[in-house]
């Protein structure tokens, strides 16, 4: 399998996370009752693994006949699922008992559908990131509906299930079609017969396909429709979860499978496709939210139009944009896990407390997750001095480099939009008195959670030089 | 070059303020207050110093503190100061803490946020005046909006919402249609540069390169932002909102310093970067300009409630800024400079004055006075010495500004007709009778309201706030020189940029 030990090295936040899921299921076995083991353990198990991930970033290697990649931007990726699923952990703790909904088979299928996102982002091949694809988004279709109790999780469950299905034929088919001209799987291959193929109907075909069936897994508009349903209907942390991680490793497949073409321009055959995408989702996120009243509709809305922000740096195709894409994808993640933390602790037992109206007044309540919320809809709404706004700066830096002006220009117009709705928060929390009251249940470990998450948006926001430099160099 | 870090210290000593302020018990509004007091008299003390170590007969940057910050982008920390940039952080530093004083009874609920938010926007707004590097002016730029945001919405009056959103709106879009031309031109750098840069001093070397027809699309990215800020004519509306919604505190940094960051920013950025599309748009803007100033005076006329009347007279006043920039002569852009001085005094002082007679009567409709004058005198009389001053009165600061402004357009070679001096001096006339006659109706007259007999004259410290202010009010009537001096090489060197584009590119070859 290994050809010397130094890739057995390079592929170890691979095999700490399988031995981990491994671990995982024999307990689960043997101790029903050991949630608070589980818990624990998953959370030092991503620490750990996303700790080696970046500990190994210099190992760049192609392993496994050719078949994945490790080192560089594979693993900043493989550190964003895994701080991800981290913080997912240390919000769900308090938000299970809430929820009804203390399985240990949670946090199994958090660990499995993290290694699925690790595949997808260290592919070489079409089919490893299928591989990858499927772990994921089956874990996912389990995870929405882990309170069989609950209609409205079946309901998210089934429909998430039906369409990522039809998504993932898309894939299938674009898999086949791509297969079928350039007689490979393998994206090295595929990538330098790209040029000589582009005139090929059946293999544009494949690709476009290829890239409609993701662009469903990142929520970009048309083929948006599960998303508000599903994150309303999922439980608030796995919302978060879809929202951040799922994203973010349906970006890196993107990432992976076009990045030997970005340098050298022929992406530029899809950046038609990728700016029309783009375009639609930011406004039509930003428009549609304005009329959401449910918070969590309303964050859904919110990742459709940041997936339209996050396509413009795919389209700008150069290293620019993917820095910026990588650099967005996190701070976003950072923005969302804290936004849906704050809902999820929120969240009272019947998931009421999901109206944007029930924070009326909540400066005065709860002034510490009122001051927080309102950080995180500054960053998101792209005001400085907040990663969200460094994040979007860079993308649209990206696009003007590449003779997209028109592209950056509608992304801010689209920015203004998407203030109004991210200000009303702000505007209920703290000018609006409230009527009834709020009862939260405290959380600690939810706590340190949204402080590890607004910490580190504020610190990206003010030196995102390091990171940066990390991404560029791992490029 | 040595660093200085003096600029860095006043920028900084109030965001430090403000965290040690974030820190203290909420029931402690004593201490709160006096602890916000405190450290903006400290950024008051070092911007004093920086005056009194500055060379005013050097017309580069002075106090110059530069590091790399964002590697990747070559984005730099960096700060420095001239005389106009100068003029405008003393301003500021000035106005802080008398308004601080000023909302010392009037803010009685969430003292500790009030305190926070001020100092925080203190920071921003000198962060404006002295970033040298466009990533870092946009930060500064942008960040002021959300404490000037929440000062409105949380203290501000009945309609504050709607006044607190309409105003974060307004100055979004305009800011992010100029950061896409900051991003534009910094990408454009590369080219002759070699490398991307937002640093303003290399920027000058680049940006008057473009063809003069893509000038024109920057000039308005640009000019667009600043323009919703100065408020230029048509772009004002949101301006009544947030003044009239706006607590005392608010209205007074607003008119008093916000304002002057659209004008500055026309100055600073617009003028130098894009020589070509100035001369070819100025006549144009210089239109919007004297449309504000009569319209602003047109309106200010018929307003019923006296914050209103002040707001509209700060479009006209501002107004007068902005054709005394775009006239490009020594002595408009001169009285331009002291014009935003003068306009940041005097309606400072006219908003504080109607803040001290609501915070009694808890109404600004001018129908309800009448002949308080008798009943208060001290109020009646710095009331009419603000509005003298604001009307520009031979002797008080608004004739310096005003005067100059008029004579500097008359001359002017880029704007080349004197109709433009005619009007606008129409806007002097005006002002004298919305001022006036508003005096009139609030001073003079028949004691009719009973409500009113009863009203107590202004208090020790609202004496003490308005004391200073008039004491620079008639300073710059008698003896401008004072700061006219200190801008005069900035100015001239504006001047120079915009005339002479191609030297600066000539400078670059070399």
């Amino acid at each position: 399998m290994f050809n010397n030990l130094q890739e057995f090295y390079n592929f170890i936040p691979m095999i700490l996370i399988g031995a981990g899921i491994l671990i995982s299921v024999s307990v689960e076995l043997f101790s029903k009752k050991n949630l608070v083991f589980m818990s624990w353990f998953s959370i030092i198990l991503f620490f750990v693994v996303g700790m080696v991930s970046l500990w190994t970033i210099d190992a760049k290697s192609v392993i496994l006949q050719n078949m994945v990649a490790t080192g560089g931007y594979v693993n900043i990726f493989y550190a964003l699922f895994n701080f991800t699923a981290m913080i997912v952990c240390l919000l769900s703790i308090e938000y299970l008992k809430k929820y009804d909904a203390l399985f240990g088979e949670y946090y199994i299928l958090l660990q499995t559908s993290v290694l699925g996102m690790m595949l997808m982002a260290a592919a070489k091949d079409l089919f490893v990131i299928f591989l990858g694809l499927e772990l994921m988004s089956v874990s996912f279709y389990v995870l929405a509906g882990i309170n069989r109790k609950r209609a409205n999780a079946i309901e998210a469950s089934l429909k998430y299930f039906l369409l990522g299905a039809f998504a993932t034929g898309f894939i299938v088919y674009g898999i086949a079609l791509i297969y079928g001209t350039s007689q490979s799987t393998s994206i090295d291959i595929i990538a330098s017969k790209f040029i000589e193929l582009s005139g090929n109907l059946l293999f544009i075909s494949g690709v476009l396909l290829f890239l409609i069936g993701f662009s469903f897994k990142i929520a970009a508009f048309p083929f948006h429709m599960w998303v508000p349903d599903v994150y309303q209907g999922s439980p608030s942390t796995i919302s978060a979860f879809f929202s951040t991680a799922g994203k973010t490793a349906a970006f890196s497949a993107i990432i992976v499978s076009f990045f030997a073409l970005f340098s050298s321009g022929a992406t530029k055959i899809i950046t038609p496709f990728l700016s029309v995408i783009a375009v639609f989702s930011m406004f039509f996120g930003s428009i549609v939210a304005i009329s959401q009243t449910n918070i969590k509709r309303m964050l859904a809305y919110s990742s459709i139009s940041n997936a339209g922000y996050l396509v413009i740096g795919l389209a700008a195709s150069n290293s620019e944009g993917i820095a910026g894409v990588i650099f967005y994808l996190t701070a976003y993640s950072l923005m969302n896990l804290g936004a849906f933390g704050i809902v999820s602790i929120i969240e009272s037992k019947e998931e009421k407390n999901l109206d944007i109206y029930d924070y009326s007044g909540l400066s005065n309540k709860q002034p510490l997750l009122a001051g927080l919320l309102s950080l995180l809809m500054f960053s998101l709404a792209g005001i400085p001095p907040f990663a969200g706004f460094f994040g979007k700066y860079y993308i649209f830096m990206a696009a003007i480099k590449s003779d997209l002006t028109i592209l950056a220009i509608l992304g801010v117009l689209s920015s203004v939009i998407s203030v109004y709705f991210y200000l009303r928060l702000v505007v209920i929390m703290y000018f609006k008195e409230s009527e009834n009251s709020l009862e939260i249940s405290q959380s600690n470990t939810g706590l340190i959670a949204l402080f590890i998450s607004c910490l580190l948006i504020v610190v990206l926001g003010i030196f995102p030089g390091s990171f940066l430099s990390i991404i560029n160099s791992a490029l | 070059m040595e660093n200085n870090f003096l600029l860095t210290y006043l920028i900084f000593t109030p965001l430090i303020g403000s965290l040690i302020i974030l820190s203290v018990k909420n029931e402690k509004t004593e201490l709160i207050k006096n602890l916000g007091l405190f450290f903006s008299i400290i950024t008051f003390i070092v911007s004093l110093i920086i005056y009194f170590s500055f060379d005013s007969n050097n017309s580069d940057f002075q106090f110059i503190h530069k590091f790399k910050w964002i590697d990747g982008i070559n984005v730099f920390y960096f700060v420095g100061i001239d005389g106009i940039s100068l003029l405008l952080i003393l301003l500021t530093t000035f106005i802080t803490p008398l308004t601080l004083i000023s909302s010392w009874s009037s803010i009685e609920h969430k003292v500790k946020e009030f305190t926070f938010f001020m100092l925080l926007l203190e920071t921003g707004m000198l962060g404006v005046f002295a970033s040298l590097d466009l990533f870092l002016f946009y930060i500064f730029w942008e960040a002021m909006l959300i404490p000037m945001y929440f000062i409105i919405g949380i203290w501000g009056g009945r309609e504050r919402i709607y006044a607190a959103i309409k105003f974060f709106l307004y100055t979004m879009l305009g800011s992010l249609l100029m950061l896409v031309a900051i991003i534009w031109i910094a990408v454009y750098s590369v080219n002759i540069l070699g490398g991307f840069t937002t640093d303003f001093t290399e920027l000058l070397k680049v940006a008057p390169t473009i063809t003069r027809d893509l000038q024109i699309w920057m000039f308005l990215a640009f000019g667009l932002s600043f323009a919703i800020k100065v408020p230029l004519f048509p772009f004002h509306t949101w301006l009544p909102d947030a003044h009239v919604q706006a607590p005392t505190a608010g209205s007074v940094i607003l008119a008093g310093v916000l304002l002057k960051m659209g004008t500055y920013g026309l100055l600073r950025f617009n003028l130098p970067l894009f020589p070509d599309a100035t001369i070819l748009m100025a006549p144009y803007i210089s239109i919007l300009a004297v449309i504000g100033i009569i319209y602003g005076a047109l309106v200010a006329m018929v307003q019923t409630d006296m914050k209103k009347l002040v707001a509209y007279s700060s479009v006209s006043h501002l107004g007068f800024v902005v054709l005394g920039i775009f006239a490009v002569t020594t002595e408009s852009i001169q009285g331009a400079v002291i014009q935003m001085i003068n306009h940041g005094l005097s309606t400072g002082a006219l908003f504080l004055l109607v803040g001290v007679i609501y915070e009694r009567t808890h109404t600004r409709e001018i129908s309800e006075y009448g002949g308080i004058a008798k009943v208060v005198p001290f109020f009646a009389f710095s009331l009419l010495f603000a509005s003298l001053s604001s009307i520009g009165l031979p002797g008080l600061n608004g004739f310096i500004g005003e005067f100059l402004i008029l004579l500097g357009s008359f001359k002017s070679g880029v704007l080349n007709s004197w109709w433009f001096t005619v009007f606008a001096a129409s806007g002097v006339i005006f002002a004298a009778v919305y001022l006036l006659w508003m005096y009139q109706r609030v001073a003079f007259g028949e004691l009719k309201n009973p409500k009113l007999e009863k009203l107590t004259d202004m208090n020790s410290r609202e004496i003490f706030v308005l004391i200073p202010i008039f004491i620079f009010i008639v300073w710059i009537g008698i003896y401008p020189s004072t700061f006219l001096n200190l801008s005069e090489k900035a100015v001239k060197k504006v001047i120079y940029q915009v005339n002479n584009p191609i030297n600066v590119s000539n400078i670059l070859e070399k």
